[in-house]
């Protein structure tokens, strides 16, 4: 029987779905809130979810603790106020964040509607193989970690040791580096490891080249392949508009 | 002339990623604007038509021919996949990220109230989002922002081409629309305390 609850349960994405739940199964309006009903579902539904041994999740208590505030806040009014003086509605701190939930929650199911790719609409396959000239008999394999790790220790090998330290190192913004890559990457197309150390000897330089180079291959924005028989690394842009465009 | 035509059809037989009109200008850079987006609506229209299994789409600012969602069924056999979806939470997150970009991981949990460190991770496994930055604040939290491949998987022109969250509200009074299953689902576990 449990059982049948705990995946049900598991439906709400967070205390914001559970509350716009409450609101529509109550058919009541977002901008009238009757707190102390909706408070008193909320709390009985938290009940359940421990009585259920569900953790229930910091998030989920910081809601009822404003359902609760709120509802002070009604139950008491302020003194020290003019009649002028209107104070704002207290259950306005909670509507302004449902409303704008409610409104992501229709923005995703637009989403969720369009035609994607994958799953609705297919594209042709082009195997990696044509991305290269490949003469007979070479390979070509797309590189791991372990390939850029090592081409690294090669690059490092030639460099000057650090002697000092710039603890001001703001010249040199990893973020600036990835779009210096990928600048380079949109003039060529694709550049072999070696070539994007060019005219770096300091070691934090090259590191922080490598770490762009790491951090674009994982985003798959480059790829990366090694020709067998020379072991030479080239990168290639992955996509057409790269991320130059992205700011 | 319809050269032209046929050129552009086999650049985006051939072409891995959407193709752009920039691009497609460049390599046919002895025709002109107007002769090239003429033989891009003849092909758009063409394909359109009941006798093909793919269109012409414009998908991340470029043209790329995708095969018609109603013969999906079919290729999924020929491919023996199911489709992945995405999560509620994934689409919730990925909202956020589109419609409010630039925008901080804190940011998106104040909208969502949970924690989506764990959804953002595979959102950029997917390629879906990217970090743009890092904001100069205190603790340099990371930017997010949405990628081209974003636009390509949900069938996007642009960014732009998103219905505004203005039309979004307008479409549907949040205390209303709720779906039938989703709601009788939700109510006996709520009235069953």
């Amino acid at each position: 029987m449990q059982q049948d609850y705990e995946v049900k349960l598991e439906i709400f994405e967070g205390p914001m779905d559970l509350l716009l739940h409450l609101i529509r199964k109550n058919k009541v309006e977002i901008y009238d809130i009757p707190i102390a009903l909706i408070m008193d579902q909320y709390l009985a539904y938290l009940d359940m979810m421990r009585s259920l041994n569900i953790d229930v999740a910091g998030e989920f208590l910081e809601i009822a603790a404003t359902l609760a505030y709120i509802k002070s806040r009604l139950l008491v009014p302020r003194i020290g106020f003019d009649e002028e003086e209107q104070e704002e509605d207290p259950r306005m701190e909670l509507v302004r964040p449902l409303l704008e939930y409610a409104k992501i929650r229709e923005a995703a199911q637009t989403l969720a509607d369009s035609l994607q790719l994958g799953r609705d609409v297919y594209v042709r396959n082009i195997p990696t193989e044509e991305l290269w000239d490949l003469e007979s008999g070479e390979e070509i394999a797309e590189v791991g970690l372990f390939e850029l790790v090592r081409a690294l220790h090669e690059v490092l090998k030639k460099a000057e040791p650090d002697e000092l330290m710039e603890l001001s190192a703001e010249t040199m913004r990893f973020k600036d580096r990835i779009n210096q890559l990928m600048e380079i990457l949109a003039g060529v197309s694709s550049i072999t490891f070696h070539e994007l150390f060019a005219g770096q000897a300091r070691k934090a330089e090259i590191i922080l080249t490598f770490l762009a180079i790491l951090e674009v291959v994982r985003l798959q924005m480059v790829r990366a392949f090694q020709h067998q028989p020379s072991g030479i690394i080239r990168l290639y842009l992955a996509v057409e508009n790269g991320i130059a465009s992205g700011d | 002339m319809n050269q032209v035509r046929a050129i552009i059809e086999s650049l985006l037989f051939v072409s891995e990623v959407p193709l752009s009109l920039t691009k497609i200008k460049s390599i046919l850079s002895m025709y002109t604007h107007v002769e090239i987006t003429e033989a891009l609506e003849q092909l758009r229209q063409e394909y359109a038509g009941d006798g093909h299994g793919f269109a012409l789409a414009e998908v991340a600012q470029g043209y790329q021919f995708r095969s018609k969602p109603e013969y999906g069924e079919w290729i999924r056999k020929l491919k023996r996949i199911t489709p992945a979806r995405l999560s509620q939470a994934a689409l919730e997150t990925l909202a956020i990220i589109a419609y409010k970009q630039p925008i901080l991981r804190a940011e998106i949990e104040s909208i969502r109230g949970v924690d989506v460190g764990g959804v953002l991770r595979l959102l950029l496994e997917k390629k879906l989002i990217k970090i743009l930055g890092r904001k100069n604040v205190p603790g340099r939290p990371i930017i997010y922002g949405t990628t081209q491949r974003f636009l390509e998987v949900f069938s996007l022109k642009d960014i732009s081409s998103l219905p505004t969250m203005e039309e979004i509200g307008e479409l549907s009074d949040p205390s209303t629309t709720v779906k039938d299953d989703e709601a009788s689902e939700r109510e006996e576990l709520i009235d069953g305390s």
